[in-house]
């Protein structure tokens, strides 16, 4: 019970389960789960919402969020959550996942759902390396880059030039809401928050596809300490792909406060 | 019920609409095609879920996240599609969702070519993709068959919570004859306590295939296993043709079946006592009758429109209580009984 005159002003999220998650120390993933968590509250869209994540990191994803969930194949989540989304039309259906699964091996499914306009919300975690499998070269490693698949640093006549997915999935008419954010510090924390709203209501809008691009960190496999990684988010990765909106629909745009 | 002229695909996919099919995802390959472009047209004047998606991949992940949800869900293709979808087919398997999947077969392997076989035996019945399972495969010999077939895959699956192919060659889903279709039905919308639907007033409900802890997945295989054991216990079908009074007999399935069902009365007519054993379901396999069956006869004729892979099946059933030849056509040549005759006097000696 709470004396009087005191208020609530910062909780474990409902739709977050109380559990220890099996994140590395430093990694945001847990701040982007709590933002999430936040915003499905704050919709009060916990009840209706089912979530959908691949392979990767966040395959454990489902035993943090208090939703519905479903675990899918590598690169597959957007294609299983058009199945969902499409015979659960009142339903908030989001996917959450890592660049290798949706810059490389889901890349047809990430675009076609795209171009269909799929009304369902993605949230494409970059941290420009294959983390759950020990640090490989990711299709978002930047030139140079070591990588336990790139350990002469990421050669870009040897080994292709990184993928950039918003600008790619921003030119799909079938888009409606496509941003990308970051973590590293509060400020761009709360900007993250708030894309992560606005993509919501584009879906609870019936408005089409969105997507919020989350640059993010690795401190394991990138072999930094925590603070060294949000550092090199800042300084390496935020000029390598640029935060902004890259596309927000007409349709759209009245949902969006800034 | 009117019987009608129907093309084998179309038969199939109207047969799924009349079982309840909410939602179908596939992708274009002969000679599957009509199936997808019959249902394109149909579905949407019925307020159901057509996508024609990007991939055969891409198809079967739409179908396992629809399934998910709860949907009477389905995709058809033709080998090399089917192909493509293993990955997601082991992983519907492993999650327990009720699929129904059509594999219109054709030549293989690699692009092979468009005409039909049965070479996808092995792929179909043996697991197919990675890990320990089976799906039920229901092979039609005829158009009405495959509607007959097609129309109860969708009460296997949801009984059992697994994938249900009818698998039909080329021939079956391209030939056209007369069916009369089971009638349509209303589907019962009861939540069965496992779908994703929003966890409205309940515990979240979860979907998976991960088991980190190696004796937690092997409780799962067991489960499936069990499962499958109830499967191969209730779900053997076949039929038998002459095999009364027969001294000899031939095993096919399929078009395949069809066609040795009239070398077998040509041998008749010249006073040969032989009869035909047509598989129906080809998982689960008719082991335990085609082990009576060989105590019965003196030898076993098998045709198969592939290199011989029910073949195996048969061995493993039959041991070597007594001799079984082999016919087989590849790449998409289909047998005449003209070509079947001679096997089963050859057998006789
Ligand atoms: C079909 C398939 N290929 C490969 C893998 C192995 N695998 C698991 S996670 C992963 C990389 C995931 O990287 P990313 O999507 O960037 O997510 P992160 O782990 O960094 O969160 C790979 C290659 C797999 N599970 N399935």
């Amino acid at each position: 019970m709470l004396a009087k005159n005191m208020q609530v002003v910062y909780k474990m999220p409902d739709a977050l389960t109380d559990v220890v998650t099996h994140y590395c120390p430093g990694c945001t993933h847990g701040v982007i789960h709590r933002l999430i968590g936040e915003v499905i509250d704050e919709l009060g869209i916990r009840e209706k919402t089912i979530g959908v994540a691949p392979v990767g990191c966040s395959v454990f994803a489902y035993n943090y969020f208090d939703t519905d969930f479903a675990e899918a194949a590598h690169g597959r989540a957007p294609a299983m959550a058009t199945g969902l989304k499409r015979v659960h039309p009142d339903r908030v259906v989001f996917t959450y996942h890592g660049d290798g699964d949706l810059a490389a091996i889901g890349t047809a499914e990430i675009i076609h759902a795209a171009a269909r306009g799929e009304n369902i919300t993605v949230f494409f975690v970059n941290n420009a390396v294959y983390g759950m499998t020990g640090g490989q070269m990711a299709p978002t490693t930047l030139p140079g880059m070591t990588t336990t698949s790139s350990p002469r640093g990421r050669d870009v006549e040897l080994q292709g030039f990184p993928l950039h997915m918003a600008e790619m999935l921003a030119q799909m008419p079938g888009a409606s809401y496509i941003v990308r954010r970051s973590v590293h510090d509060p400020g761009h924390i709360n900007q993250t928050r708030k894309a992560i709203k606005a993509a919501l209501k584009v879906q609870l809008n019936q408005a089409g596809f969105s997507l919020v691009e989350i640059l993010s960190n690795c401190p394991t496999n990138w072999g930094m300490s925590a603070m060294e990684s949000m550092n090199f988010l800042k300084e390496q990765m935020v000029p390598f792909y640029p935060l902004g909106d890259y596309r927000i629909a007409d349709a759209v745009k009245s949902l969006i406060v800034k | 019920m009117t019987r009608e002229l129907w093309k084998g695909n179309e038969a199939i996919a109207e047969s799924a609409l009349r079982a309840g099919l909410e939602a179908y995802f596939g992708y274009p390959i002969t000679p599957q095609t009509e199936l997808l472009e019959y249902l394109a047209r149909k579905m949407p004047e019925m307020k159901r879920v057509f996508i024609q998606a990007e991939s055969e991949v891409a198809a079967i992940n739409m179908v396992y996240g629809a399934a998910a949800g709860g949907a009477r869900v389905m995709s058809s293709s033709s080998s090399p599609g089917v192909s493509l979808m293993q990955e997601g087919l082991s992983y519907i398997a492993a999650s327990e969702v009720p699929v129904v999947l059509v594999d219109i077969m054709r030549g293989g392997p690699g692009l092979g070519n468009i005409a039909p076989t049965q070479a996808d035996y092995f792929q179909l019945t043996k697991g197919g993709g990675h890990g320990d399972y089976h799906p039920i495969v229901l092979a039609p010999a005829t158009v009405q068959e495959a509607a007959d077939l097609t129309y109860e895959a969708f009460d296997l699956a949801e009984k059992y919570r697994c994938i249900v192919i009818v698998a039909a060659d080329g021939n079956i889903g391209q030939m056209m004859e007369p069916a009369e279709l089971p009638a349509p039905r209303q589907i019962d919308k009861r939540d069965r306590g496992w779908e994703l639907t929003g966890a409205v007033g309940r515990e979240r409900r979860i979907i998976t295939s991960l088991y980190m802890q190696p004796e937690d997945l092997e409780q799962v295989n067991v489960r499936l296993q069990g499962k499958q054991k109830q499967i191969e216990q209730n779900e053997v079908r076949y039929q038998e043709y002459l095999l009364d009074d027969a001294e000899y007999a031939v095993i096919a399935f399929g078009t395949a079946a069809r066609v040795a069902l009239t070398a077998v009365k040509w041998a008749r007519a010249k006073g040969i006592r032989v009869g035909l054993f047509r598989p129906i379901s080809l998982f689960p396999f008719p082991y335990a009758r085609v082990a009576e069956l060989s105590k019965k006869v003196r030898a076993l004729l098998v045709v198969e429109m592939n290199a011989g892979q029910m073949l195996e099946d048969v061995r493993l059933a039959a041991r070597d209580a007594l001799p079984i030849s082999f016919f087989g056509k590849m790449g998409g040549t289909v047998p005449f009984p003209d070509d079947v005759l001679p096997e089963i006097e050859k057998m006789v000696g």
